[in-house]
């Protein structure tokens, strides 16, 4: 796997977490007190939504059910996000000692990785990790010498769609439909894979875990900021010099990131990837944290040279392919939002239309039945707001 | 058609080894459209009717399942499918020019397959190299910092390989 090794950053404090301390530490304690000390960490979901990890844990562990699941999210389809992917080349038994727990605590046999089509290449790799802990007695029956305590881990794959990175997509996915997001109520951890309680977490917040355990819930606090705790993964790719997987503490502004990065003469950075917004360098003093730009870790960076409706055009020809087309307000709000930046490209966007299409945007964020219809219109929206100037400019009339 | 049926009955074969092993449950579906795609290049009307008997579903289940997914669509593609990722960091680091030299050397465009069945080019998204753009897929393999350079060196290289096999 050299490609991936290529990839670069900085040192990462999951290097340093001993191999099963947190598995240890946790069938030290009581069942009860997992959910209770994952709460305590305040560690939220790493996967975009920032869901409060404990609770969606202790959701689950409150239902009462003989067969409940925990999904590793691995479909990593977020463009810009690659962190996923370094964490299970270099760090897959953290991950699975993360599921482990999360099993243990919620009362789930099973867990699953649900891996996304194009890194098929590394599924060798995860049944090789899963294959060893079964053999260490990591995974089976009895894991670790506790009595009754059973739990093993599969990988499934998806088959190229990024709405199935959804919750509720990817388990409509591992249940062999199409994956079209549900309605919620009823939320996963009542009612997900095949009607049982089922937890979905992210790779990251997985791996997280483990380190939580592994090292307690008052080192996690001394990273990140009072509303946001802990350090995070951040995938930085575009215009910079040294683009890579980088670990900061939450409430990194903008500005020290570039300068970390090799990006400081950026116009601008796409932030949460193409469901994200996107900041102009006059807000670069601006943090990455849940309390001001909350993210999944995708920074694209633009050059000083770039067209900004160049990047808008480019996710929304991703919105446009990836909509599930389930619901109007998405399905055809993507393509109208294309195609008025494709007239703003040519100074021929007529205001009324404009106008149409920003109120379109707006509906479909409040209107739309999942997360993709929510936050497609973000970057447009952000574009057409942080970057007047330079798209006002282009108009004929100008 | 003889061969027709030699394939359905290999096929039925396959789906049913591959149900023994995954379980009988509407859950294999994706992985089986995936390994029928992978060994045959397409998922054909044939093969759909024998995977849904073989599941007790209806065969328009399989094709709505199958057209939904950008790797499963049921239609012809070449041994080799390469999937060039046209999401904005690639589009950064230059993918335009990569998608150029591909279709000059394939001689097709994007959406299509070449006539000696070798090759399909489409357009990904992004496949989570973003940092070592621009990358492509070829099949399950991944390929980075790509250029119009390497982009012919690859196409060449799946010409060896499947020149190796025939011969
Ligand atoms: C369109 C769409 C795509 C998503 N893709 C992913 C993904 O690839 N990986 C991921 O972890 N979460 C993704 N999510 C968020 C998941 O629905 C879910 O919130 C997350 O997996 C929960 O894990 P966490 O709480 O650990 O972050 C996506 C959401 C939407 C709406
Ligand atoms: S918002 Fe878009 S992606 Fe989500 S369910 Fe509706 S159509 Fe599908
Ligand atoms: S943008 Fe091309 S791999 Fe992510």
């Amino acid at each position: 796997m050299a490609t991936t090794i290529e990839t670069k950053g900085n040192a990462l404090t999951y290097e340093t977490i001993e191999a099963e301390a947190g598995l240890k530490a946790a069938l030290a304690m009581s069942r009860a007190d997992l959910v209770d000390f994952v709460r305590d960490s305040d560690l939220k979901g790493r996967g975009g939504a920032g869901f409060p990890t404990g609770m969606k844990w202790g959701f689950c562990a409150a239902e009462k059910a003989d067969q409940k699941y925990i999904i590793c999210n691995a479909d990593e389809g977020e463009p810009g996000t690659f962190k996923d992917r370094v964490i299970l080349t270099r760090f897959a038994d953290l991950v699975f000692e993360g599921m482990t727990i999360g099993g243990r605590a919620i009362g789930a046999s099973l867990g699953i990785i649900y891996l996304r089509a194009e890194y098929t290449y590394l599924r060798p790799h995860l049944n090789e990790v899963i294959q060893a802990r079964r053999g260490a007695g990591l995974l089976g029956h009895n894991i670790l010498g506790v009595e009754g305590f059973d739990f093993d881990i599969l990988v499934a794959m998806g088959a190229g769609a990024y709405v199935c990175g959804e919750e509720t997509a990817l388990i409509e996915s591992l249940e062999g439909f199409r994956g079209e997001p549900r309605n919620r109520p009823p939320f996963p951890v009542v009612a997900g894979l095949l009607n049982n309680p089922t937890v979905v977490n992210n790779v990251e917040t997985l791996a997280s875990v483990a380190a939580i355990f592994a090292k307690g819930t008052d080192w996690f606090k001394t990273f990140g900021t009072d509303k946001s705790t802990g350090y995070k993964l951040f995938s930085i790719s575009g215009d910079c010099e040294k683009p890579g997987v980088y670990e900061f503490p939450w409430g990194i502004t903008l500005a020290s990131l570039l300068e970390e990065v090799g990006g400081t003469g950026a116009k601008a950075v796409q932030i949460g990837g193409a469901s994200g917004v996107c900041v102009p360098a006059r807000d670069f003093t601006r943090a990455l944290a849940f309390e001001d730009i909350p993210t999944g870790g995708s920074v694209m960076v633009i050059g000083a040279d770039r067209d900004i409706l160049d990047v808008a055009e480019n996710f929304l020809d991703f919105f446009v392919e990836e909509s599930c087309g389930q619901c109007t307000p998405c399905r055809l709000g993507n393509v109208q939002m294309l195609e008025a930046v494709k007239l703003l490209k040519k100074g021929e966007c007529p205001p009324e239309f404009l106008a149409a299409v920003k109120d379109l945007g707006g509906t479909m964020q409040v209107a739309s039945k999942c997360g993709l219809g929510q936050t497609s219109p973000s970057a447009f929206l952000s574009i057409l707001e942080g970057f007047d100037d330079e798209i006002a400019n282009r108009a004929p009339s100008a | 058609m003889a061969t027709t049926t030699l394939k359905q009955e290999q096929l039925r074969t396959d789906v049913e080894a591959l149900v023994e092993k995954l379980g009988p449950g509407r859950s294999s579906l994706i992985p089986i459209l995936t390994d029928v795609k992978r060994r045959f290049h397409e998922v054909d009307s044939e093969s759909m009717q024998t995977i849904a008997d073989v599941l007790d579903i209806h065969p328009v289940e399989v094709y709505s399942v199958a057209s939904f997914y950008a790797f499963l669509h049921g239609a012809p593609e070449g041994q080799f499918v390469i999937r060039l990722c046209g999401t904005l960091s690639c589009d950064f680091a230059g993918k335009d020019a990569v998608a150029d030299a591909l279709k000059n050397e394939l001689g097709v465009g994007f959406d299509e397959s070449t006539d000696d069945g070798l090759f399909t080019l489409e357009w990904a998204s992004c496949v989570g190299m973003c940092d070592q753009g621009p990358a492509l897929l070829v099949n399950d393999q991944v390929h980075t910092r790509v250029t119009p350079e390497t982009a012919r060196e690859i196409v060449a290289a799946c010409r060896a390989a499947a020149a190796a096999e025939e011969g």
